[in-house]
């Protein structure tokens, strides 16, 4: 187990090395940051010393090794525009993305699971067809415009559910979180439906191929008919069986959900990483993208290793043959 | 006054419901078992014997069911009960295993985990005493340490070692009736030999009577008391092990019988039965071996009726190679 750890972190370690320079390189790429912060009235000089004092007019192998280095102490640079600590301001914006993720996670899983559970037992039944059906529309309708019918029906039409913003948060370890008040319950529940929707699809699509492919299985017989019940058969025998894709598809899922949320706090103006990143875009304020991307590669290679862990503790072959 | 035979099977019919229409994979099947007997069901692939021992345990799923015919385990009719009833019998006084060793028990669960959940299944009992019981019953099918091994999971396993943990949970309850579903296909043949002797052991002690579904003559040979071969869900010949083997009055069984390798026909080819068996689908109307049978004819078109002769003996056959009377 210890050597199969020690060689994952390695892999780990190699794709933020990759990523960082290729992050870096395309950033620098995008365009010039001094075009868009210097006021339009400033003249050549103003302009060379924005740029002298960014860092800016050195040639890009200096700039990236200086990047690498800082990195390494962990510093990736300062925002051009709040002057602030560019893992600072994101790490500010983190826990409301991390909640809503996570939020997004319980509503994919909680409903997705029982849904395709159910799906997969009465393949032909006519609410194993509609949940399917269903599903394809999860898959199907873009995310972006799901967004805007939720807000359309529940905020617009019914005005049950406020249509952005975070709502009430109280503080938690010092970090702010809205699921404890009312308030920001409703706030949440929006966005994290919205966020969910793709991946309730994907749940249910998994965990029904699951289901049919398991209940066909000796062992389910062979359960049956040492005299089981069929909660007991479906809850221990089938459900451990199915859960072994579906931790692993969620695991890098829920990477992407805390990447990519940004589609999803734009729709809803919910003040998380997303939409840092977006504003940071389209000001060039390259040291946030930076780190934004950078943080979003360690956090997708930390869920990798994660998963990875949880499957070998689920799955006792892979445990053992690893070791 | 004869006793109650455990098992009675009679003019049962299972049909699977399929795009090209219903198929009948067992057509009117009627055979029974007696307390601590061994009856072993011969046939080749898609003859229905499989589709008959999970009848018996009422483990037919859709698209198949129990069209028609009855089931009685110790009288009482199964095809009538209700799911929760059967589930009480099944493990209990019902068992089953199954062919492949390597697929029938789950592979995320601990042995423990699957022995103890078919004890408490069907008894009252503290989780310490029934992982007591889980451990003589180990013991009792020849796994060394099996303190041990009740905590190892399935891969930990060999195929001997996994069929006789299966075997071990099949008779925790000891079962009037056992259904082996080829238990011994999978296996190497010295384990094969074990197996077979210490399930015939195990049975005898705890009173189960068996039935083995197997496409191999040798195994019934050595096992059974009486054997009932199925062709194309249709038992053809049933009789004791004794006069079916040395006196074949079916044809297929006369072909099963000759293409099985024998010491005293040494350097000469074995025989074959021309042919393939039929497709449930495309079955020849009247007797379904008559095209691969060299004693067909046209009456052959017709179905053939139950011939009983013998000393409990019967077929399905025009042109039987032992008479009624020869045998008499």
């Amino acid at each position: 187990m210890l050597v199969y750890i020690i060689r994952r972190l390695g892999q780990s370690a190699l794709v933020i090395a990759v990523m960082a320079t290729l992050v870096f390189v395309a950033v620098y790429a995008v365009g010039n940051p001094v075009d868009i912060l210097a006021s339009p009235q400033a003249d050549q000089q103003e302009i060379e010393a924005i740029t002298r004092r960014l860092g800016l007019d050195r040639p890009l192998y200096e700039q990236y090794g200086l990047f690498v280095w800082n990195a390494l102490h962990g510093d990736l640079g300062r925002s051009f525009v709040y002057n602030e600590p560019a893992v600072q301001l994101i790490l500010k914006r983190l826990p409301a993305t991390f909640e809503l993720a996570m939020t997004a996670l319980v509503i994919a899983v909680g409903v997705g699971i029982p849904l395709g559970l159910y799906a997969g037992l009465k393949p032909n039944s006519l609410g194993g067809h509609s949940v399917m059906a269903g599903s394809i529309l999860g898959f199907s309708l873009p995310n972006f415009w799901q967004g805007l019918m939720l807000v359309l029906l529940f905020s617009v039409v019914l005005g049950w559910l406020p249509a952005g913003g975070r709502g009430q948060t109280v503080e938690i370890l010092g970090l702010p979180v809205s699921f404890l008040t009312v308030d920001g319950l409703q706030h949440l529940l929006l966005p994290a439906l919205n966020l969910a929707l793709y991946k309730m699809a994907l749940v249910i699509r998994l965990t029904r191929a699951g289901a049919r492919e398991v209940m066909l299985q000796d062992y389910v017989r062979f359960a049956r008919a040492k005299g089981l019940s069929q909660a007991r058969v479906i809850g221990v025998h089938v459900l451990k069986n199915i859960l072994i894709p579906v931790v692993t598809v969620l695991g890098l899922e829920l990477g992407s959900m805390i990447a990519f949320a940004v589609v999803t706090e734009t729709v809803f103006a919910y003040p998380g990483m997303g939409k840092l990143l977006i504003d940071s875009i389209s000001r060039l304020d390259r040291p946030v993208i930076v780190a934004y991307l950078m943080m979003t590669v360690v956090i997708f290679v930390v869920i990798n290793l994660v998963v990875d862990l949880i499957y070998a503790a689920i799955d006792p072959r892979v445990r053992l043959s690893e070791a | 006054m004869t006793s109650q035979p455990i098992l009675e099977v009679r003019d049962l019919v299972v049909e699977f419901a399929t795009r090209d229409g219903v198929l009948t994979a067992i057509n009117g099947v009627s055979f029974h078992v007696d307390r601590g007997e061994v009856l072993g069901l011969v046939g080749e692939s898609g003859s229905g014997k499989s589709v008959t021992g999970l009848a018996i345990l009422g483990l037919i799923d859709a698209p198949g069911r129990i069209a028609s015919g009855s089931i009685l385990l110790e009288g009482e009719d199964l095809t009538r009960m209700r799911e929760a009833q059967l589930r009480r019998l099944r493990g209990k006084r019902l068992a089953m295993i199954f062919q492949d060793p390597m697929t029938t028990l789950n592979p995320v669960l601990r042995v423990d985990t699957q022995m103890i959940e078919a004890i408490t299944a069907h008894e009252k009992v503290s989780h310490k005493a029934a992982r007591a019981k889980a451990r003589d019953a180990l013991a009792k099918v020849g796994i060394p340490s099996p303190d041990e091994r009740l905590a190892s999971y399935p891969h930990q396993f060999s195929g001997g070692m996994r069929q006789r943990v299966a075997i071990a949970i099949a008779l925790l309850h000891r079962p009037a009736l056992l259904v082996a579903d080829e238990p011994t296909t999978a296996l190497d043949v010295t384990i094969q030999a074990q197996i077979l002797s210490e399930v015939q052991t195990l049975a005898q002690e705890a009173g189960t009577a068996l039935v083995w579904v197997t496409h191999d003559l040798s195994v019934v040979a050595g096992l059974a008391d009486r054997v009932a071969v199925m062709y194309a869900g249709r038992i053809v010949e049933q009789g004791s092990v004794a006069d079916v083997l040395e006196n074949p009055a079916h044809p297929y069984t006369a072909g099963l019988i000759g293409s099985v390798p024998s010491r005293n026909r040494r350097g000469v080819p074995l025989s074959q039965i021309p042919g393939m068996t039929p497709s449930l689908a495309k079955l020849p109307p009247g007797c379904a071996f008559a095209p691969r049978c060299a004693r067909a004819d046209a009456g052959c078109r017709n179905d053939p009726p139950v011939v009983a002769f013998g000393t409990a003996r019967m077929h399905r056959c025009f042109h039987p190679l032992v008479t009624a009377e020869a045998a008499a």
